[in-house]
């Protein structure tokens, strides 16, 4: 019970400085759990986020499976619990805010100002994972044809994973 | 832009219960093909918008998504049962994994599986990407400030909250005294 609290109330505190998302907190759990608590070791760590990042789902699900390593289902539920009350609280704040805003000037400018910056955070996002994977030419390939086709078609994003998942067995990429 | 379609308690934990099944690699751009393309409940004008505050705000975007689109629709309960429908399958998905991962890693075709996977995924954040940059008006700044978040971000890789302190009121200045510029 005592674990489960201390699960709880570690992941709370990633959750409100979890700006632009999970992923930008796993570093600081990284040294927190791994370093300072040494709940696990560096490979398992690095095992645990292939494994969040391979599922479906949030990517934010890497912080279950620590929870999990801890403390069982249990674990896992608290510790996703933890990171995303704090942060969900204030998004709904802000969004019964936004609701009433809507359409004044102000809400115009936030909109419109904050746009470039989804566009530029998204494509980022999308480049740095692209970086980590250290791709050769027929992965390239295979993410270029992805994205022309995503964006061109409004097909249903899980025929391109399919493919690719495909490709991927056949040993074309 | 209205939206065509309000959406009951039910059909919110159904539609985020799909979005967080299929989001391989990340899920943004499932829940853009659900929200805007399939089911209709958000214009891309809205899902624009919730995004980018979802982006903006700390904490899993796609949660926070989850929050902002079941919030307009039927307030705190639609936000908890938008939440619950992401996150409780793919919680069960990814302990069942995570107990299978041990045994099977080294099997050739799950490797293969993955390493495919893996930039058909990026793919559709590129993609979504797209998507969201051609419906940026056709003026100099936004296609600046977009560019610059990029580089801040990808290439300077500056801490992600400097970033937002710094750009984000420059953007929403600049929109505030430019609202018809941005049209």
């Amino acid at each position: 019970m005592m674990l489960l609290w201390v699960l709880f109330l570690l992941f709370a505190q990633f959750s409100l400085l979890a700006v632009g998302g999970a992923n930008a907190v796993v570093p600081e759990i990284h040294r927190v759990v791994v370093g300072e608590l040494g709940w696990l070791s560096g490979q398992q760590f690095a095992d645990l986020f292939a494994i969040a990042q391979a599922a479906p789902g949030p990517n934010v699900l890497i912080v279950s499976l620590i929870g999990w390593h801890m403390a069982g289902v249990p674990g896992a539920a608290v510790s996703l619990l933890g990171i995303c009350l704090p942060s969900s609280l204030l998004s709904f704040a802000v969004a019964r805010w936004w609701q009433r805003v809507q359409g004044s000037r102000l809400a115009l400018a936030i909109e419109r100002g904050l746009a470039p910056l989804t566009v530029g955070l998204v494509l980022a996002g999308a480049s740095m994972m692209l970086h980590a994977l250290t791709l050769d030419a027929r992965g390239l390939l295979l993410c270029a044809a992805s994205a022309l086709l995503a964006w061109r078609l409004r097909l249903n994003p899980l025929w391109l994973l399919a493919g690719g998942g495909l490709l991927g067995m056949l040993g074309w990429v | 832009m209205m939206t065509s379609v309000v959406p009951d308690r039910r059909a919110l934990f159904a539609g985020f219960f799909i979005v967080g099944l299929s989001g391989f690699g990340g899920v943004l751009p499932h829940a853009q093909h659900m929200l805007v393309e399939r089911r209709r409940w958000l214009s891309e004008q809205q899902f624009a918008e919730v995004l980018g505050l979802g982006q903006v705000l700390p904490g899993p975007n796609i949660v926070n998504v989850a929050v902002a689109v079941g919030a307009r629709f039927h307030g705190a309960s639609g936000a908890l049962v938008a939440c619950a429908g992401l996150l409780l399958a793919p919680l069960g998905v990814v302990l069942l994994l995570a107990a299978l991962y041990a045994g099977y890693q080294q099997l050739p075709l799950v490797q293969g599986l993955l390493r495919g996977l893996a930039p058909a995924a990026i793919g559709l954040i590129f993609g979504m990407g797209l998507k969201l940059a051609a419906r940026l008006p056709r003026k100099r700044r936004p296609w600046v400030l977009a560019l610059l978040t990029f580089a801040a971000v990808a290439l300077w890789q500056l801490p992600l909250l400097l970033v937002l302190l710094l750009l984000a009121p420059l953007g929403v200045a600049l929109a505030w005294h430019w609202p018809e510029g941005a049209q």
